[in-house]
């Protein structure tokens, strides 16, 4: 009881809402702490909508949507959780809001859902939405864990877009659904879709190339 | 002092009820609007199988002035009435209908026929859609052929699926692939061939259209999706050798008992 009264006070004299250390929540999943490259987390979903661009885009509003929410959701009640079972807690808040995303875009975004189908279910096996539930809105307030939410979001995104940007035009020779080279194109370039890059090994070779090129950038090395 | 057996308990209890609640109340909030969705995709995937229909087309609309439907069996003949004896309306029938006719063995099941009437006559039918069902790599998949008046003549075909992967299987929804079946044809004589599409594929586009031009009877595959390209063949063959079969040859005034 004694903690929740604490808590209370505290957020009474809280820090501005983009304070320096709010703004690194939202900023720093983007490069120097992403959850794919650096972390090497939702690798799976990286590998698997991101043959296009259109399904990767929407597959990474959902899973900032759910991130964020169950941050939210989760940051709220975190000291009411048992912590024996409260792995299961986080799990049947994150399902909730990913059948609630399923069903609104089956509802308002018909076509989207039929171009995502199982993946968007599948959020609720992503690490990076666990992860952050574990490791930050467990033990902090809800609106730091909002943004926390949301930056990892937006990291994995924008991952999801850089490699489904090179899949998508060295494997068909189109971006976002037009066609850039190859036969029937805007440039009319003379252009054979690369086979490899429409399978996942495609984008795992992808994934690895941009590891290493960030990786070269920020000189980050691997704890031993 | 939250760990007691008995706080779980009862947390689990309320946060499964409070989750329960929101999601029950979510999807009776949007089921009318997701029914609404399917069943206008049919009537559009119906309508877009033989004319283009841009974001802003009334698909109700067209719909209700050019497509005429009615179930027939295996046999070819019409099936006017259900087991209870009340007339059959098409439209009316569960969205599933098709999926559902598909767990029966293929004699026994009813199929539905779409006609669409010409423009300025409504007694002369211009195309036949028939819709076929089927399994890809992942999951089902479904589909509507619509045949020239000839019922020979692929005019096009409207593919979806559930699962298939994005990007190989689940072109097969994607206009491109679908183009690829325009102008082939199902019977050689009086032979039902029916369409198969390859495997490999020749570059896309129209240098895949040209690959197959020479051939009425195959279509150009999908590069790494050759599971659902089987699983598409397979549909087609066993829609139209035989499923839909008699019921053409009825139409086209063939010998019924001879094709039997």
């Amino acid at each position: 009881m004694s903690t929740q009264v604490a808590d209370a006070k505290v957020e009474k004299v809280s820090e501005p809402l983009f304070s320096k250390k709010n703004r690194k929540l939202l900023v720093d999943p983007l490069d120097g702490n992403n959850p794919v490259t650096v972390q090497v987390l939702g690798i799976c979903s990286a590998l698997a909508v991101t043959v296009q661009m259109k399904p990767a885009l929407f597959m990474a509003l959902g899973l900032t949507f759910v991130t964020a929410f169950s941050n939210l959701f989760i940051s709220f009640i975190r000291n009411t959780i048992p912590s024996r079972i409260r792995i299961i807690v986080q799990l049947a808040v994150v399902s909730l809001w990913v059948i609630l995303v399923d069903q609104l875009l089956k509802a308002y975004m018909y076509d989207i859902s039929k171009q995502l189908s199982v993946f968007v279910g599948l959020i609720i096996t992503n690490c990076i939405v666990m992860g952050r539930l574990e490791a930050f809105a467990m033990a902090n307030k809800p609106w730091p864990s909002l943004l926390d939410g949301l930056g990892n979001g937006f990291g994995y995104g924008i991952i999801l877009l850089a490699v489904a940007f090179f899949r998508e035009l060295l494997g068909s020779g189109s971006l976002y659904g037009y066609k850039i080279i190859g036969a029937d194109s805007l440039t009319g370039l003379p252009y054979q879709g690369n086979g490899l890059m429409m399978l996942p090994a495609g984008a795992c070779i992808i994934v690895g190339l941009l590891i290493w090129a960030q990786r070269a950038r920020n000189g980050y090395a691997e704890d031993h | 002092m939250q760990q007691s057996n008995g706080y779980i308990i009862g947390y689990t209890a309320g946060l499964t009820v409070v989750c329960a609640l929101v999601l029950a109340f979510v999807s009776l909030l949007l089921k009318d609007r997701q029914d609404a969705n399917v069943q206008r995709e049919m009537k559009q995937n119906i309508l877009s199988t033989v004319m283009t229909l841009d974001d802003k087309a009334d698909v109700e609309a067209l719909y209700t002035k050019r497509v005429k439907s009615y179930l027939v069996d295996a046999n070819g003949d019409k099936v006017e009435k259900d087991a209870s004896g009340a007339a059959i309306v098409v439209e009316k029938l569960p969205t599933s209908f098709v999926a559902d006719e598909y767990k029966k063995s293929v004699n026994e099941r009813k199929f539905p026929v779409y006609e669409i009437v010409n423009e300025n006559d409504p007694n002369k039918t211009d195309y036949f859609v028939l819709p076929v069902y089927g399994y890809g790599l992942w999951n089902n998949i479904s589909g509507y052929i619509s045949l020239e008046g000839d019922l020979n003549t692929v005019k096009g075909v409207k593919f979806s699926h559930v699962g298939e992967t994005p990007g190989l299987g689940a072109r097969i929804a994607d206009a491109e692939i679908q183009g690829r079946y325009a102008g082939k044809k199902l019977f050689e004589g009086p032979e039902m061939v029916a369409i198969m599409m390859q495997k490999g594929e020749n570059g896309g586009g129209s240098a895949s259209i040209a690959a197959f031009k020479d051939n009425p009877h195959a279509v150009d595959g999908m590069s790494g999706a050759t599971i659902t390209g089987k699983g598409v063949n397979n549909m087609l063959a066993e829609y139209f050798k035989q499923g839909y079969k008699n019921f053409l040859l009825n139409k086209k005034g063939g010998n019924k008992a001879a094709s039997l």
